[in-house]
């Protein structure tokens, strides 16, 4: 008894020492519970708190309203309007064709439209909302909305859509914006620029809406929401209102812009015309354009390839980035740096057999037989080689070359729109730099560039920014196509040159005599018959480049005769007295400057004196580019087939 | 009358763990509020789960620990029965078997039976070898836990199978197994766990993904690391104080998964900081320390092997369900005793109670 009474407390004993073990651990466990809660709640807080405020916290950004564009008159050129459009979320649908043929049931899909989302979805595949089809019915909005529980990943979307009512018209000019492209998305996080286009899906690509982006595009406002785990909205916390982008008024006037491209017709060309007296940009035109608006939400490949292949070369800006000899547009220039570095007086004679020898070179006047007695203005009027080539053998051509960067030879005009090229102007640097095999400028290169053919190659706005300096008697303003900008928050306008950029000396008599010359053109001289009529008085000068290759392109057996003929100019400006526009007409392969570039120079001349044919410019339908389209509608067929 | 049936009643009563149950209980019920979004009806429901768990608790610690023993081969047996049952025609819930349909009762889950029922079983069984034991009687009992084991862990449910198997080791612990045995099962199921874990045996994927989880929640923060993720970002943004009873983000936003149930103490933690985590452990320390001392002073080895695994079965539960919210311990399905929504856990949770307060009331009478 008294053992089993020992044995059952030694065995009560050892259980409790059992249960004291246990509770040991037990309150060990504990303390690792509480030092947990420590490290969370106190040593984390800081962290915790902060994750748990961004679970909370979604930041939606607004994006602002783009910028209006405007003519100098107010009319619109580029604007917005509001459209539901139909996107897809790439990471939603795993299917892309079978979500598509789905939805084609609903709304009516176009061939054009799964092309066009074809490109985007290569290109942005990693966006959350791309769009299948924009500008959606009232009616196909509902259907859609009605059959959204089948749909995943598809949504109906307001957005604001860029829309560029006068289609081809100043196309280059205004350029286009597109979806913002991977590079893009690199280069605004370069600038710093992230935060502000966190909402935006469009960027100025071309033209004036890739230059004045910056201006355009707007801040971004935001609002901050409280949301739950799902994302879903429960409350706005604040907001900040996006400012729309800045509005920009053009110098170029719309009417007078028609009235060039009109001109033009079928023809290749470009036609610059500048008010001298401001640097303003009056008319600006590079034919064959392009419809911008096929470019906003996203162009189909087909319209693509039609317009980057075409031998017509639709999408080549030609002021800007077409560089050509200035054949004898270039005279009234030299005309001026021979007075001007004392080679010629204007009253100084030479005798024109029809021809120039030095050396053993011999260059022909285009007169068989020569043009008799010809002083400096008669050089200009009747567009005398022979004058030039001796002008050119006896000027240094640094002297020269120098003279002529004055007047943005071979130099970028700085004009507002990016992708200028500066043409060339040689020097003996220039040649020695370039022709490594023949590093000496001869006397013999100088006397074909005294009649701009040669080495020398400008762009048409560099003509025409020659002659506005010169029309404006050597005071220069930087050309430009934006006028004024209006503040978006006070409405007010800034000039974006309000001042000369610098002026070029030059001794009147020698200016007026250049003019002298330039409206003999015009009343007997090569520009005669063209101007027989004019209402004004003006003065110009005809110029025919030599085209001594094909650059580019694709061969067509048929077009190649009419791609090696000559490039016609004509540069012009009136009225004499105090001349209110200076322009240049070139037509690509048009033959002579007199018949092709001249009686286009005068179309828009007379037009911009007459506001009767301005005003009804506006009224007549655009034309559109009806070789782009009638393609089009052929590949459609044959695609259908 | 009534008056001395009540005092008959209330005498087996423990004050001390019934007042400390109760206040977590209304502690929980506070927290399920605000878990709900402020909505009643769930904190009705469990109110009245309460109330009747209660009632079973009473009932149960006026049985004595001699009438309770009787039913344990009973129960095990039925237990062992309904998890066949399971195994052959339950209820398949996420991938699992678990639950039975038995007409005219509803769905039950047999192995939350078996977390009484197994040590229920083992103590009355050790008691009849009281003073006699030897390693058959041990063995015997191993088969006797092995057998629900592997039976829950085909269902699978992993997290109730180590529960039921731990609730029979504390039986097998307090009865006084010896250590050379325990320190050698331990290393021969490190090894067997560590085989399977490298020849992908008899471990699910599931199972294989908590357990990496777990170690590296933020790797995955979106899908199964969420619930630790949030569960972490709740309970650390609580702070010193808390944000204040309903004013947690992470809870009223969804952030929360599983927040009325399993996660309820991340709920807590957001509202009520550090200073609330540290009431409830002292709640719970308070708990578990009273059944402690029933167990050391229980009068039968039934009655101490009874009390010492009830005791230690709440301590698993409190430490493994904050463990695992806090994310010190991996994910498995553990309420949080007394707090989280659910009536199943709150029956076996308030049965042990009753059988604690059973052997404590008792012990007077058979030592008188």
């Amino acid at each position: 008894m008294a053992s089993e009474l020992r044995n059952h407390d030694q065995e009560l004993f050892w259980y409790q020492r059992r249960l004291t073990l246990a509770a040991v651990l037990v309150a060990l466990c504990f303390v690792l519970l509480l030092g947990r809660f420590v490290y969370l709640q106190v040593v984390k807080h800081k962290h915790f708190a902060t994750l748990a405020e961004a679970n909370r916290i979604d930041v939606q950004p607004e994006a602002p309203n783009r910028g209006i564009i405007t003519d100098r008159n107010g009319v619109v050129l580029a604007s917005n309007y509001s459209a539901y459009t139909l996107e897809l979320n790439p990471q939603k649908i795993p299917d892309m064709e079978a979500a598509i043929d789905e939805i084609a049931k609903i709304v009516e899909i176009s061939p054009r439209d799964r092309r066009r989302f074809k490109r985007l979805w290569d290109e942005f595949r990693n966006n959350d909302s791309l769009p299948l089809k924009s500008r959606l019915t009232d009616e196909e909005v509902a259907r859609v909305a009605a059959n959204r529980y089948r749909l995943p990943g598809v949504e109906i979307k307001a957005r604001l859509f860029r829309q560029y009512p006068f289609g081809e018209v100043a196309s280059h000019v205004i350029g286009y914006i597109g979806r913002i492209s991977q590079g893009e998305k690199e280069r605004i996080e370069a600038q710093g620029l992230t935060p502000n286009y966190k909402g935006s899906d469009y960027i100025g690509k071309v033209g004036i809406e890739l230059s004045y982006e910056r201006e355009l595009h707007g801040t971004a406002g935001a609002t901050e929401v409280e949301v739950d785990a799902s994302r879903r909205v429960i409350r706005t916390l604040s907001r900040k209102p996006s400012v729309t982008g800045n509005n920009l008024q053009l110098s170029l006037d719309i009417r007078l812009q028609k009235i060039a491209e009109e001109a033009f017709g079928a023809k290749r060309g470009a036609l610059v015309a500048i008010d001298p007296t401001t640097g303003g940009v009056l008319a600006f035109v590079s034919k064959p354009g392009y419809d911008p608006n096929l470019f906003v939400d996203g162009i189909d490949p087909q319209n693509w390839d039609l317009l980057n292949t075409s031998i017509d070369k639709p999408l080549l800006n030609r002021p800007l980035r077409g560089t050509y000899p200035p054949g004898s547009t270039y005279k009234p220039f030299m005309a001026l740096m021979a007075q001007e570095l004392g080679v010629r007086t204007a009253q100084q004679t030479i005798s024109d057999p029809g021809f120039f020898r030095l050396g053993g070179g011999h260059w022909r006047d285009d007169k068989v037989g020569g043009h008799g007695m010809v002083d400096l203005v008669k050089s200009i009027a009747i567009s005398c080689d022979t004058y030039y080539y001796q002008v050119a053998a006896e000027t240094d051509i640094d002297d020269w070359a120098n003279f002529m960067r004055q007047f943005g030879f071979g130099v970028k005009t700085g004009i507002d729109i990016d992708g200028e090229l500066p043409g060339i102007l040689p020097d003996r640097a220039w040649k020695a730099k370039n022709r490594p095999k023949d590093p000496k400028l001869h006397v013999g290169d100088q006397v074909s560039l005294g009649i701009g053919q040669g080495f020398n190659t400008f762009t048409p706005l560099q003509l025409a920014y020659a002659t506005a300096v010169l029309a404006n008697r050597g005071v220069a303003f930087k050309p430009h196509l934006v006028q004024r900008i209006q503040d978006a928050r006070s409405s007010e306008y800034r000039l974006t040159h309000p001042s000369p950029a610098y002026t070029v000396p030059l001794k009147n008599e020698h200016i007026d005599a250049v003019l002298k010359g330039m409206a003999g053109v015009v009343t007997e001289g090569t520009g005669r018959t063209a101007f027989l009529k004019a209402k004004y008085t003006s003065g110009g000068k005809t110029g025919t480049a030599q085209v001594y290759g094909l650059r580019g392109g694709t061969y067509i057996a048929s077009q190649v005769a009419e791609r090696l003929r000559d490039h016609a100019w004509y540069i012009a400006l009136a009225p004499l007295d105090k001349p209110t526009i200076a322009l240049v007409a070139f037509v690509e392969n048009g033959g002579f400057g007199a018949e092709a570039a001249a009686p286009i120079a005068k179309k828009v001349m007379d037009a911009y004196f007459d506001p009767a044919l301005l005003d009804a410019a506006i009224k007549r339908p655009i034309i559109g580019n009806e070789a782009i389209k009638a393609a089009s509608v052929a590949a459609e067929v044959r695609r259908a087939r | 009358m009534i008056q001395l049936w009540w005092a008959k009643v209330t005498d087996h009563l423990d004050p001390f763990l019934f007042a400390i149950v109760t206040t977590i209980a209304a502690l929980g019920l506070l927290v399920l509020y605000s878990a709900a979004n402020e909505t009643i009806g769930r904190v009705i429901s469990q109110s009245q789960k309460v109330v009747i768990a209660v009632l079973i608790m009473i009932v149960i610690a006026n049985l004595s620990p001699q009438f309770i023993a009787r039913f344990a081969v009973p129960l095990y047996v039925i237990g062992i029965v309904l998890l066949v049952g399971v195994a052959l025609g339950g209820e398949v819930v996420k991938g699992a078997r678990r639950w039975l349909k038995i007409p005219g009762i509803g769905n039950i889950q047999p192995s939350e039976i078996m977390k009484i029922a197994l040590p229920l079983i083992l103590a009355w069984y050790f008691e009849r070898h009281e003073g006699a034991m030897n390693w058959r009687n041990f063995a015997v009992a191993a088969i006797l836990v092995a057998i629900p084991f592997a039976l829950v862990v085909r269902q699978p449910d992993l997290g109730t199978a180590l529960l039921i198997g731990a609730s029979g080791f504390f039986v097998l612990y307090l009865a006084g197994l010896d250590w050379r045995v325990m320190v050698g099962a331990a290393v021969v199921g490190a090894c067997a766990v560590t085989l399977m874990w490298s020849f992908e045996v008899g471990i699910h994927d599931y199972q294989k993904e908590r357990v990496m989880t777990f170690l590296n929640p933020e790797a995955d923060g979106q899908d199964s690391g969420w619930h630790t993720t949030q569960a972490a970002i709740a309970i650390g943004s609580g702070g010193l104080l808390g944000k204040g009873w309903l004013n947690g983000t992470q809870t009223h936003l969804e952030f929360l998964p599983e927040k009325h149930t399993d996660f309820i103490f991340a709920v807590y933690g957001e509202e009520f900081g550090l200073l609330g985590g540290i009431v409830l452990l002292v709640l719970y320390l308070l708990f578990i320390g009273r059944c402690f001392l029933i167990s050391a002073h229980a009068s039968t080895l039934f009655g101490r092997l009874m009390a010492g695994s009830m005791t230690l079965m709440f301590f698993t539960y409190a430490f493994v369900n904050m463990g695992m919210v806090t994310g010190i311990l991996p994910v498995v399905g553990v309420p949080l005793p007394f707090m989280s929504f659910g009536g199943t856990a709150l029956m076996t949770l308030f049965t042990a109670v009753g059988i604690l307060m059973s052997v404590t009331s008792h012990r007077k009478l058979v030592n008188s």
